[in-house]
C-alpha cells in the first residue's frame, strides 16, 4: 500500500509479513483441504497412516456409503429449500420495510423506526422463546425456519442507510409517471440496490444454511431435519453407523470407519459453502464492509 | 352545531390518500414479524412469577411470586457458571486485538493479490456452521484418531495422545483459539476498511519527516483505527453475558463440563433438560435486564470516547 520503503530492513520485514500470512491461510484453510482428503481415501489403507497433502488410494465408496444413510437426501433438500425460500423472505421483508421507513409520509414512521432498533438488543431469553414459538404453532412447522428471520433489522438498517443515498430523481420521475409505492419499491428501488441486496443474500443464505438451533429445540419430525443437525447426529454415532455399515460387507474387510464417515459427513455438509464461497467472496467481503461502515 | 364540528376537527388531519396506505400496507407485514419475534417473547417472561411446567396450561399454574427468583440466584451452579460466562466472554475480546494487528500488517503487505486471497481465505471458518467447526477441530486433536496427536506421536514429540478438547483446566483457552481462528478474518476486515479510510496524505507527510514503518504505524495507524477498536470492544461488552449457544453446545462433554458451561448453556439445561421453566426463565429475565443495562452503559461510554453512538 505504501511502497516507499527499500532495502535489507524492508526485504527483511515482508519476508517475515509473507511467513506470517503463509502461516495463517495455512491455519484456516489446511483443515478443510485434509477433510477433503480423509474423505476420499480408502478407510483400509489409511489405518494407522498418516494423510497430509494427497489421498491414500483414492476412492469414492465412504460417500457412497453416506449416501446411503437414513435422511440424508430428505435433510438435504430441506436444508436447500430452507436457503431458497428463508433468504427470499428475507430479503422481500427486510428491504421493503427499509424503503417505506425511508420515506416521510409514512404514518407512525418513527415509532416503527424505533420500536425495529430497539428490538435488536432485546433478547427474551431462551425459554420465552421457546414456549412462544410453541405458542405460535411453529413446533415441528416449515415456518419456524423461515417467518422468525423474516426482518434482519442489522440488515434493514443497512439496506435504508443504502437507499437513502439513491437520488430522489429516479423516484419523483416515477411518481409523475403513475408510478404507486409498490411499483418504485419494485421496479426502481430493488434493483439499484443490487450491490447491497447481493451482499445481504449471500450472508442470509449462508446462515439459512448453517441454521441447526431452530431444528434442534423445535423440531422432532425427521422429515424436517436440516443438514447441519444431521451431520451433528452422525457425528456422535459415527461408530454404529461404521458398524453397521462394516456389517453389510465381508467378515474382517474394512469397509468404513468411524474416522472416515466423519470427515465424509462433514464434507456433504460443507461442500456446497466451499463451493459458492470462491464465487460470491467478493460479495461476503462487501458485505463485512458495508456492515462496518455503519460501526 | 357546525362550529363544534370545526372544533373536533384534529389540527394537522392525515390526509388517507391511497400512496399512504400502500406505504403502511408494506410496512405492516415486517412489522408484525418484528413484534412477534422479537418482542412476543418476552411475555414469556410471565413463566417466571408462576408455577409453570410444559404443556400445562396457563389456568392450573399457581403465581408464585419471586419464589423462583430467589431459588435460580441461590443456587450454587449459578456462580460457577457466570464466572465461566464471563472469563470466556473476556477472553474473547483477544479477538479484536488480535484481528486489528492481523490487518495492519496485511496493509503492509506488497502484494494486492496477497492480500485479497488472505482477506478470501481466512474469512472461510466464518461462514461455517459451529457444528462443521466442530468436526474439524475434533478431527485433528481427538486423542484416538486425531491429526495432531497422530503427527506429534510419530515425531516422537510426546508419548500419549493429548486431549485439548477434553480439558477441562485448559477449556478457556482452547476455546478462546478456537473463537479467534473462526472470527479472526472477518473482524480483521473490518479493521482493513477503517485503515484504508485512513487519509494516504498523512502517510506522506510523516515519510517525507522521516518516520519509518513502525512509527507511521504506531502514530498514524492505530489512531486511525482506535475508533473502530473501541467500538467493537463496547459493542462486545453489551454482549458480556451472551456467548452464543452453538459454540459451547457443540464443545460440551462430560470432561469439560464445570469450566465451559456458560449462561445460555445452563438456561438450556435447567429449562428444557430439566424442565423446570420458572428458574429458568427468571434467569433468563435478570440476564436480559443486565445486558440491556449494559449495552446503555458501553452505548454512553462509547459517546463520550468518540462522539459516535452505538444505538
Amino acid at each position: 500500500m505504501r511502497g516507499f520503503r527499500t532495502g535489507w530492513g524492508n526485504a527483511a520485514f515482508q519476508g517475515f509479513n509473507y511467513a506470517l500470512f503463509l502461516i495463517i491461510l495455512l491455519i484456516c484453510v489446511y483443515p478443510f483441504f485434509y477433510i477433503f482428503l480423509v474423505s476420499v481415501s480408502d478407510p483400509a489403507a489409511v489405518a494407522g497412516k498418516l494423510i497430509t497433502v494427497y489421498p491414500i488410494h483414492f476412492t469414492l465408496k465412504n460417500y457412497g456409503a453416506i449416501l446411503q444413510l437414513n435422511g440424508i437426501y430428505q435433510a438435504f433438500f430441506v436444508s436447500v429449500v430452507r436457503t431458497v425460500v428463508g433468504t427470499f423472505i428475507t430479503l422481500f421483508f427486510t428491504s421493503m420495510m427499509a424503503y417505506t421507513l425511508t420515506k416521510r409520509e409514512l404514518a407512525g414512521r418513527k415509532i416503527f423506526y424505533r420500536v425495529t432498533v430497539a428490538a435488536m438488543y432485546i433478547n427474551a431469553g431462551l425459554i420465552p422463546w421457546y414456549i412462544m414459538m410453541r405458542n405460535y404453532g411453529l413446533k415441528d412447522n416449515f415456518l419456524l425456519y423461515v417467518l422468525p428471520s423474516a426482518v434482519s433489522i442489522f440488515t434493514l438498517i443497512l439496506i435504508k442507510t443504502f437507499i437513502e443515498q439513491i437520488s430522489t430523481a429516479l423516484e419523483e420521475s416515477a411518481i409523475v409517471d403513475g408510478a404507486g409505492y409498490f411499483t418504485i419499491y419494485y421496479r426502481i428501488i430493488v434493483p439499484v440496490s443490487k450491490p447491497v441486496i447481493a451482499a445481504v443474500a449471500v450472508f442470509s443464505a449462508v446462515h439459512q444454511w448453517n441454521s441447526w438451533y431452530d431444528n434442534f429445540l423445535l423440531v422432532s419430525n425427521s422429515r424436517l431435519m436440516t443438514m447441519q443437525l444431521i451431520l451433528y447426529e452422525f457425528l456422535r454415532q459415527a461408530e454404529s453407523i461404521a458398524s453397521s455399515v462394516r456389517a453389510g460387507g465381508e467378515p474382517g474387510e474394512i469397509t468404513i470407519t468411524p474416522y472416515a464417515i466423519r470427515m465424509t459427513v462433514t464434507m456433504v455438509v460443507t461442500w456446497p459453502v466451499l463451493l459458492v464461497y470462491p464465487l460470491l467472496q467478493r460479495h461476503f467481503v462487501k458485505g463485512i464492509m458495508l456492515g462496518s461502515v455503519k460501526g | 352545531m357546525v362550529r363544534e364540528k370545526i372544533a373536533l376537527q384534529p389540527r394537522n388531519a392525515v390526509k388517507w390518500s391511497r400512496g399512504k396506505i400502500t406505504l403502511l400496507a408494506m410496512t405492516l407485514p415486517s412489522f408484525l414479524i418484528v413484534l412477534l419475534f422479537s418482542y412476543g417473547p418476552i411475555f414469556g417472561w410471565m413463566y417466571a412469577f408462576f408455577d409453570y411446567r410444559i404443556g400445562m396450561r396457563m389456568s392450573d399454574a399457581a403465581f408464585s411470586g419471586l419464589k423462583y427468583f430467589r431459588i435460580a440466584l441461590e443456587s450454587p451452579d449459578l456462580l460457577r457458571v457466570v464466572r465461566n460466562t464471563l472469563a470466556l466472554s473476556i477472553l474473547s475480546l483477544l479477538n479484536i486485538p488480535i484481528a486489528a494487528a492481523m490487518a495492519i500488517f496485511l496493509s503492509e503487505v506488497g502484494s494486492k493479490l496477497f492480500r485479497k486471497f488472505v482477506q478470501s481465505a481466512t474469512t472461510l471458518p466464518y461462514f461455517i456452521s459451529w457444528i462443521i467447526v466442530y468436526a474439524i477441530f475434533f478431527s485433528f486433536f481427538a486423542p484416538d484418531s486425531g491429526y495432531i496427536n497422530h503427527v506429534l506421536m510419530k515425531l516422537g514429540w510426546i508419548e500419549a495422545p493429548m486431549d485439548p478438547l477434553g480439558n477441562n483446566d485448559l477449556v478457556w483457552f482452547v476455546q478462546t483459539f478456537i473463537s479467534i481462528w473462526k472470527n479472526m478474518g472477518y473482524n480483521a476486515i473490518i479493521f482493513f476498511a477503517a485503515i484504508v479510510s485512513i487519509d494516504q496524505e498523512q502517510y506522506d507527510a510523516a515519510s517525507v519527516d522521516g518516520a519509518g514503518r513502525f512509527r507511521s504505524m504506531r502514530h498514524i495507524t492505530v489512531p486511525g483505527i482506535m475508533p473502530t477498536f473501541i467500538v467493537l470492544l463496547l459493542i462486545n461488552i453489551g454482549f458480556l453475558l451472551s456467548n452464543g449457544f452453538d459454540q459451547f453446545y457443540v464443545f460440551y462433554n462430560p470432561l469439560v463440563s464445570e469450566n465451559i458451561e456458560v449462561l445460555d448453556y445452563y438456561v438450556y439445561r435447567v429449562g428444557l433438560i430439566q424442565g423446570d421453566v420458572p428458574v429458568a426463565t427468571a434467569i433468563s429475565v435478570v440476564k436480559t435486564v443486565i445486558s440491556v443495562l449494559l449495552v446503555f452503559g458501553a452505548s454512553l461510554l462509547s459517546r463520550r470516547a468518540t462522539g459516535k453512538s452505538i444505538i
